[in-house]
């Protein structure tokens, strides 16, 4: 097992450098001149030679490449041009706030997609799992910018349910930071009028961001199950007088949660990526927003940045579904 | 009675009839996929849609009522006007009919995912060959770049792209397809690396068929079947991409009749203004809807074994 994890940590070493490669080659590699792009549409020559000596751009390639990587691996991910900021500083402002919208639209899609998973799986091929189909095929086909839309439409507009965006009113005091975590800290810190207000500012983008998930974990959740329920143990505890409820919703789900909990883990760092457009719609103050601003304004440090961190904790989710796979099935683990 | 009475059998339908006749077992099983197909609701509504927006595609610029208002004309004096007889889906802020430039949007949606998809197939699949086939560092060194590739989502390492090369058609376009190929790779790997040891494959390399010969009548056919459902299932998703990039403003650019960049700006007309992003939406919708439910239609018939996921 130790040596399982330590090829899985050098394996994530390594595909954290190609990220980086990847990106460092569309900055400098890319046609265009990338201390053209960092200075600016409207820099004059001077400034763009100021820009080239300070980013080190008139150095060789590979040296620049090792020069970024030695930053990038120090936390240094340079600084925005539109506001002059450290990129380091900002994203690890940004970061929880997105964190947060995707942890309650993770927990919206487990706990829809298992259920209806599973509800799917045993009233396999009747009404229920075609309607249960035609929500999971439609979540997909959602744009999710556009169901955010039609969520303020209805919700927040004409209903009033909800508010519009933001992850909370303007004049509401914040809680003092313990784990930067909104929801979280609200509660530590007793303010619960501060936690319901937060809470009803995150439901609808969660919701929005959640609709792939929640029709990837339907559907591996449906196949795992019907394929758990047709096997031998099943049908012992059927013999033996277990209640069907008990036997679906225990014994059946406990074995067909594995690869839907691989789904899961996949997922999480899909949704990071879905921040970029249920950001903007609900101007909620994350990642996906910062990136998508930088981006249209040429801002390339801050995209750059943006996007090492959702790549790079995409690879954690993915290092741990592996971990935990060689840890649940040692066959995983020979093979390496 | 005299031979007359027979007419000649035309040499057309001799022809045929030898073919239907050589052809035989593959008619038949055509003519079962086309029959599971066609048992199967959710595959027909797929079927029907793709047909339905094939048709927008082609025939577009002859169905709709004002051609002119995908090329940027103005007519202030009906901006903003609710769903009408004149103009079933409203009216946009310089005056433009929103059912025309919907149904135009048609053909900019459908070229960007032709051309992505095909770029992702005409990159990935040789690299997935290569890489099933030959084993060893060159396997190592394909597979772990496509590894890389599909570490990050694909939306965001497009907006990376474009970031960089500046908002546009062209630039979405190539940075969708940069992003797209490696799932191709990953797939035809796999398959080509469980074909390789097949007894066939063994079979032919023994009676001395050469590595071309192998790769294009016995691995390439095998992989058909998953390049037609993964190419269909793909040209919803990369326009359900191009549409968000359009969205963030980084694609098409307006007038271009794109439907991202139409809720965009139809954004700032809500909520009084409703149908302006509604329709374009609806029209996301249906297409992605339509190529997923064919892909999993095709799915169903042609790789059973696959067939309760």
């Amino acid at each position: 097992m130790a040596l399982f994890v330590i090829k899985r940590v050098a394996l994530l070493g390594l595909m954290l450098i190609g990220l980086i490669l990847i990106m460092f080659t569309i900055s400098h590699v890319a046609p265009g001149d990338p201390a053209g792009v960092a200075a600016g549409p409207d820099a004059t020559a001077e400034m763009i030679e100021v820009i080239r000596k300070e980013y080190g751009l008139d150095k060789p390639l590979p040296m620049q490449f090792w020069i970024y990587l030695g930053d990038v691996f120090q936390g240094d991910l340079g600084r925005s041009i539109r506001t002059t900021h450290d990129v380091t500083d900002d994203l690890l402002r940004y970061f929880p706030a997105t964190f947060e919208l995707v942890g309650v639209a993770m927990l919206i899609a487990i706990f829809f997609g298992v259920p209806l998973g599973m509800l799917a799986a045993v009233f396999r091929d009747k009404g229920a799992d075609h309607a249960i189909r035609f929500v999971s095929v439609s979540s997909v086909a959602l744009p999710m910018f556009w169901l955010g839309l039609l969520l303020q439409l209805f919700v927040s507009l004409k209903l009033g349910w909800l508010p519009l965006g933001g992850q909370i009113g303007l004049m509401t005091e914040r809680p003092e930071p313990i784990t930067h975590l909104l929801l979280v800290d609200s509660l530590l810190r007793g303010q619960f009028e501060t936690f319901r207000e937060a809470f009803a500012h995150v439901i609808l983008p969660a919701i929005a961001l959640s609709a792939p998930a929640l029709a990837a974990i339907i559907r591996v959740n449906r196949a795992e199950m019907i394929e758990v329920l047709h096997q031998d143990f099943i049908v012992t505890a059927r013999a033996h007088g277990i209640s069907s409820f008990r036997i679906v919703a225990i014994y059946a789900l406990r074995n067909a949660m594995i690869p839907t909990l691989a789904m899961i883990g996949l997922r999480f760092g899909w949704m990071l990526g879905g921040t970029v457009l249920v950001e903007g719609v609900f101007d909620w103050p994350g990642v996906g927003l910062y990136a998508v601003q930088s981006a249209v304004n040429s801002d390339f440090q801050p995209v750059m940045g943006a996007t090492l961190l959702i790549g790079f904790s995409f690879m954690l989710a993915n290092f741990a579904i592996d971990i935990a796979y060689g840890w649940l099935d040692p066959r995983l683990r020979e093979a390496g | 009675m005299s031979a007359a009475s027979h007419p000649p059998v035309s040499p057309w339908r001799q022809a045929l009839a030898a073919w239907r006749l050589r052809h035989h077992s593959k008619l038949r099983t055509m003519r079962l996929y086309a029959f599971t197909f066609s048992r199967s609701l959710s595959s027909m509504i797929g079927l029907g849609l793709v047909l339905l927006f094939f048709f927008l595609v082609l025939a577009g610029p002859w169905i709709v009522p004002y051609p002119e208002d995908a090329t940027g004309s103005v007519n202030l004096d009906i901006k903003l006007q609710p769903p009408s007889a004149e103009h079933w889906f409203g009216t946009d802020e310089v005056g433009n009919d929103i059912y025309t430039r919907v149904v135009l949007g048609t053909q900019v949606s459908f070229q960007i995912g032709l051309i992505v998809v095909s770029i992702a197939m005409i990159l990935g699949i040789p690299l997935g060959i290569i890489a099933g086939l030959s084993g060893g560092w060159l396997r190592e060194v394909i597979m772990r770049v496509t590894d890389v590739f599909l570490s990050v989502p694909g939306l965001v390492l497009s907006l990376a792209i474009v970031a960089v090369l500046g908002p546009g058609i062209l630039n979405a376009i190539f940075a969708l397809a940069l992003v797209w190929w490696p799932g191709y790779v990953r797939l035809i790997e796999s398959k080509a690396l469980s074909l390789k040891s097949e007894p066939f494959v063994d079979a032919a390399r023994a009676v001395g068929a050469g590595m071309p010969r192998i790769i294009f009548f016995h691995i390439l056919p095998n992989c058909v079947s998953p390049i037609v459902v993964k190419g269909s299932m793909d040209m919803g998703l990369a326009i359900l991409a191009a549409a968000s990039l359009g969205f963030i403003g980084l694609g098409a650019q307006p007038p271009h009749p794109e439907w991202g960049a139409m809720i965009s700006i139809g954004r700032n007309y809500l909520p009084d203004f409703w149908w302006y992003s509604t329709f374009p939406g609806i029209a996301i919708y249906l297409t992605v809807l339509g190529f997923n439910l064919l892909g999993d239609g095709l799915r169903d018939i042609l790789d059973p074994k696959t067939r309760s996921r």
